[in-house]
């Protein structure tokens, strides 16, 4: 095979994709009933009557979550340059990348001990908590 | 044939083929649930309901195309539209037949890892958007379900890249005429399966939508063919990793010559899904903290001990 890699094709495969998308998004909105009545513009919510807005303040835990994609999407992309030409760098590139990933695991560990990694309170925490509580009431 | 004409074929017949794929999927599924939870399926609309598609397509694209005045109009409107293009997109670089693909990049992997990538535009905005409460939950723990599995996702595939030594997946189905990767990658296998699963958000990873806790989470307020794409999408995304994982594990098009690679390709593919489908009758939803926590803490250094151990194995052996 040549190395040489036609593009051409790509260009019409994806312009072809947009165009369906745009088609699809398009017809659907004449092709469409309206129609209006008293309770249309209302939010679904389960039949329960909306109150305020959904532009709510967000759980801190999904910023943690954002950054952990950071910190181990940039250290992907080093993994990944390693993966390509591990054959060429050797055994002195397989120390550097392990000393690398050895880091990496460090700070998963770390992560795992101060408790970032749980999403949700413990059962077994409350329970032991609970008993404690018991205790020193008694 | 002119080459001209061969490529356009080409473009259009994977365009079709993935189109195609998609609607008959959402038969198959319907009807091998309904095997496996002994009951029919849609079994009215012509032979064995086979065309009980055909009818939700025409039905769907007459249905009111309803834009919740609440909402915030046109990232509502473009958001399903993401979702359907992006993964359209990654199935330019699947290599169908040995000269049977759209392109052959020679970053095959990485261009399908940032198609599934801006896959996640697509959960964000149309849940942000919705102006919904559930929509909001759904969107929120979607983006977190998928950046976090994205990460395993390609670290897993690593391992093959290591044993190929390129990127570009029509280099990684010749590499494997000796042995399918699935054996010696049977750890980046799994962890590939699991990932790619939760990145489509398919059951029984389906926590951003999960229909007993958030009504239908980001696509709550989605009616018509937007509320379609989004389904669409899905299913194309199930075609998509079936194909991948052919491609990358299980030989592509490579088997005995009494069959055509393409045939192989497609009868491979077909089993992964049916698979899939099965996952989906066979196992519960797990809660959404679990899911996020077993992949950081299990999946990821797992994979990362599964590019240590190849490379020390392909070092060691020469």
């Amino acid at each position: 095979m040549s190395n040489e890699i036609q593009l051409w094709p790509f260009a019409v495969y994806t312009l072809s994709v947009f165009l369906i998308v745009a088609i699809m998004v398009i017809l659907s909105h004449f092709l469409g009933q309206r129609h209006k009545e008293k309770e249309t513009g209302e939010a679904y919510e389960s039949g329960i009557m909306t109150t305020g807005t959904a532009r709510l303040r967000i759980s801190p835990q999904f910023y943690v979550i954002a950054m952990f994609f950071l910190i181990f999407d940039l250290e992907a992309v080093f993994i990944i340059t390693w993966a390509i030409a591990f054959k060429e760098v050797g055994w002195v590139g397989y120390l550097g990348i392990l000393v690398f990933i050895g880091i990496l695991l460090v700070v998963l560990l770390y992560e795992w001990r101060i408790g970032a990694l749980d999403y949700a309170v413990s059962g077994k925490k409350i329970v032991k908590k609970f008993k404690q509580l018991n205790k020193e009431v008694i | 044939m002119n080459p001209i004409v061969q490529n356009l074929l080409i473009v259009f017949g994977v365009l079709f083929g993935a189109l195609t794929m998609a609607a008959g999927l959402i038969w198959i599924e319907r009807r091998m649930l309904g095997l496996w939870q002994d009951r029919y399926g849609p079994n009215r609309v012509g032979p064995f309901g086979i065309f009980q598609v055909i009818a939700d397509m025409i039905k769907i694209f007459f249905k009111e195309d309803w834009i919740p005045p609440f909402a915030d109009r046109t990232i509502f409107t473009v958001a399903p539209a993401i979702v359907v293009a992006t993964v359209l997109l990654g199935f330019a670089i699947v290599p169908v037949a040995p000269n049977v693909f759209v392109v052959d990049f020679n970053i095959g992997i990485l261009f399908f890892l940032a198609t599934s990538s801006i896959g996640v535009y697509s959960l964000v905005l149309g849940g942000w958007s919705s102006n919904n409460k559930y929509s909001l939950l759904g969107a929120l723990r979607g983006t977190a379900q998928m950046i976090s599995y994205e990460v395993f996702m390609g670290l897993s595939l690593m391992g093959v890249v290591m044993m190929t030594g390129s990127f570009s997946l029509h280099s990684i189905v010749e590499a494997q005429q000796g042995m399918w990767f699935v054996v010696p990658q049977i750890v980046g296998f799994v962890i590939f399966i699991i990932a790619a699963l939760a990145e489509t958000h398919r059951l029984p990873f389906d926590i951003p939508e999960a229909e007993s806790e958030l009504i239908a989470g980001y696509h709550s307020e989605y009616s018509g063919m937007k509320f379609g794409m989004f389904f669409v999408g899905e299913y194309l995304g199930i075609t998509l990793i079936s194909a991948l994982t052919v491609t990358l594990f299980l030989g592509g098009w490579l088997g005995p010559s009494f069959l055509p690679p393409f045939a192989w390709f497609s009868l491979k593919t077909l089993v992964v899904i049916l698979f899939i489908v099965l996952l989906r009758a066979a196992l519960p939803r797990p809660r959404y903290d679990q899911l996020l926590s077993y992949g950081w803490k299990v999946l990821l250094p797992l994979s990362l001990l599964n590019i240590l151990v190849t490379g020390a194995v392909i070092l060691a052996t020469g």
